[in-house]
């Protein structure tokens, strides 16, 4: 039995504990740009989170996660441009639009395995990319402002930087529940032994490819969740959520923080775009020391930070 | 009618365009079963030491093969010190890595060049229309592209069926483990073939160059058509990529130019005009969906390992 107090769950515990106490740090040192700056990471992570589901536990490589964020935002937004405000319509509809467009692409996709997979799902949402950029009634290449956030009557005030941040983070840790629940279920560990050997879990019974697209459709609807959000944070969505560096980017951040590994995402995205931020206040060239670091994380550090820290626990 | 030989000339060119940077994706990509994102990168790289080379020199010609040399001899050395540690790793280790690389390339060129794009100016005998047909004119220059980039298919088809090094390289692509056994040099041919695409995506990258504006980012959309590409011609077949890309030009250009008109039979002309660039981006994409889920492999797979 593994101690429960090691450098792992201890960074996670810290991680944990900031980020719910961050709005109090905001408010008592006046620091308005940390919440806006967190919000944002709290969001992605749910991104990150969701496609960790499925690369580090499905064995998927999808290289166009960011189309959900498209599909949520534009759902929010169209739904708001149409006069229609509440969050109790706009943000069911964003989760079954993309739960409906991964079972499409996902059944397509899943004929195909490891390269293939990764290009044919960047295609998708390349596809998807241009089918927002010619929604000329909803601003096309220019995106859609939204004036007026996703209203829950009294509930809650998406409108209000703390109560939104609170939204997105509860939001971000019932998804990661959720993953959880679903990788040591049943249903999970079927997944993932299709993911370290197909033959013999095809061979004693399960049919994994279906098993695969269930886990596809669960991630995209987290991801378009995820959209729904950055689109009420920025209170706007343009075609360029779904470019294909987006992806990239969400990449990145799983592999960076530990693919596999269920708070993996969340530090990856944390360490990404913090990094980005203070690299960027030093030097308009932030990339020139961001990329060649990605170089060094694939040359050194595989197993992400997460990884790290694990090798740090067992010795 | 005139319109008609024109858009088909210009789509052939941006094939071949293509193909020359697809080439060299699906040789790296078959032999060393390595996925390279920096490859637009290397595009980019061809164009901007073409924008300065030729301006220093005072000459096209010469600024182009020294652009050429500089590509081909980045390629190596990126490949020397970076890349080739990760032969052998997950595909995805290799996505990571080489999306790190672009965001490098992308802020070393804004760092040295500046924001803002460079023109690469033609010569004046490349600027003149020449006569191609009775009546049809069409620019030398565009003339040019199609020629040189024939040559180089024809010559890097020779050079892989016809040579000894072309004789290893295929027996790379089949049997990476085998060749290395039979004593030869392994990591030597690797570079030489990564250098080798890295010249063809400078080629690409400085030809396409006076037509459009040289710029940061260049690269990225057109190395996403590139794989559009090997995946459908199959990946490690220079022949698929050849006839795929062409296939692909025609599609883009040909999509580009008369979509809108006929979409304007059944739409308002602003529906149509905004919904046709997209549908004609789209329509590759959809293409090679189709290509994936018929046959997974591609239209002309390489030999099976």
């Amino acid at each position: 039995m593994k101690s429960l107090l090691n450098p792992r769950n201890a960074v996670v515990a810290l991680v944990i504990a900031g980020l719910l106490l961050l709005p109090v740090y905001s408010a008592v040192s006046g620091n308005l740009f940390i919440l806006t700056m967190f919000t944002r990471i709290v969001i992605l992570a749910l991104a990150a989170a969701s496609l960790n589901l499925i690369m580090g536990y499905g064995g998927m490589m999808s290289f166009g996660h960011a189309a959900y964020l498209g599909i949520g935002g534009y759902a929010v937004g169209i739904l708001a441009f149409e006069g229609i405000g509440s969050g109790f319509i706009q943000w069911p509809v964003a989760l079954i639009a993309s739960a409906l467009f991964a079972l499409v692409i996902g059944s397509l996709s899943l004929r195909t395995r490891g390269v293939y997979f990764i290009m044919i799902t960047l295609a998708f949402a390349q596809m998807a990319y241009y089918v927002a950029s010619a929604l000329s009634r909803y601003g096309a290449d220019d995106g859609l402002t939204i004036y007026k956030r996703s209203s829950f009557g009294p509930l809650v005030d998406l409108s209000n930087r703390t109560q939104f941040y609170y939204v997105c983070l509860a939001c971000l840790f019932g998804g990661i529940y959720l993953i959880r629940r679903i990788v040591n279920s049943r249903f999970g560990l079927v997944l993932q032994g299709v993911r370290s050997n197909e033959q013999r879990m095809q061979a004693i019974g399960f049919n994994a490819n279906r098993y695969r697209l269930v886990c596809f459709v669960i991630s995209g609807t987290i991801c378009g969740l995820s959209g729904a959000l950055l689109a009420n944070n920025t209170d706007f969505v343009s075609p360029a959520v779904m470019y294909w560096t987006r992806s990239g980017d969400l990449m990145v951040m799983v592999i960076l923080g530990g693919m596999g590994s269920l708070f993996g995402p969340v530090i990856g995205t944390i360490v990404f775009l913090v990094l980005e931020e203070l690299l960027s206040q030093v030097t308009e060239y932030w990339a020139l020391i961001m990329g060649p670091l990605l170089l060094l994380i694939v040359l050194f550090a595989r197993g992400g930070i997460m990884g790290l820290l694990g090798r740090f626990s067992r010795g | 009618m005139l319109v008609v030989v024109e858009q088909f000339l210009n789509g052939l060119q941006f094939g071949l365009l293509l193909f020359l940077l697809a080439a060299g994706l699906t040789l790296v990509f078959g032999i060393m079963d390595f996925v390279n994102l920096a490859h637009g990168s290397l595009y980019m790289m061809g164009a901007y030491f073409a924008a300065t080379f030729v301006a220093w020199t005072n000459s096209f010609i010469l600024g182009v093969f020294m652009a050429l040399g500089a590509t081909l001899l980045l390629g190596v050395v990126l490949e020397f010190v970076a890349l080739r540690h990760l032969y052998g790793r997950d595909h995805l280790d290799h996505v990571l890595a080489t999306f790190g690389l672009i965001l490098f390339f992308n802020d070393a060129v804004r760092l040295i060049w500046g924001p803002a794009g460079l023109v690469l100016p033609l010569p004046s005998w490349l600027t003149m229309p020449v006569q191609i047909l009775p009546g049809v004119y069409y620019p030398a220059y565009r003339l040019s592209i199609i020629v040189v980039a024939l040559l180089v298919a024809a010559l890097l088809y020779w050079v892989v069926m016809r040579t000894r090094v072309g004789m290893l390289i295929r027996a790379g692509a089949s049997n990476r483990e085998m060749i290395g056994a039979l004593g030869i040099n392994i990591k030597l041919l690797f570079t030489l073939v990564f250098g080798l695409g890295a010249a063809l995506a400078g080629l690409a990258g400085l030809m396409q160059a006076p037509i459009l504006t040289v710029q940061i980012g260049m690269g990225e959309n057109i190395l996403i058509l590139a794989f559009v590409i090997i995946v459908i011609g199959g990946i490690g077949s220079i022949r698929g990529a050849f006839l795929a890309a062409i296939f692909v030009g025609l599609i883009d250009t040909l999509g580009r130019a008369f979509l809108p008109d006929l979409l304007r039979m059944v739409l308002s002309s602003t529906a149509a005009s905004t919904a046709a660039p997209a549908l004609s981006s789209m329509l590759i994409y959809l293409l090679m969906a189709i290509v994936l889920v018929v046959r997974p492999e591609g239209l002309f797979p390489a030999a099976k390992r």
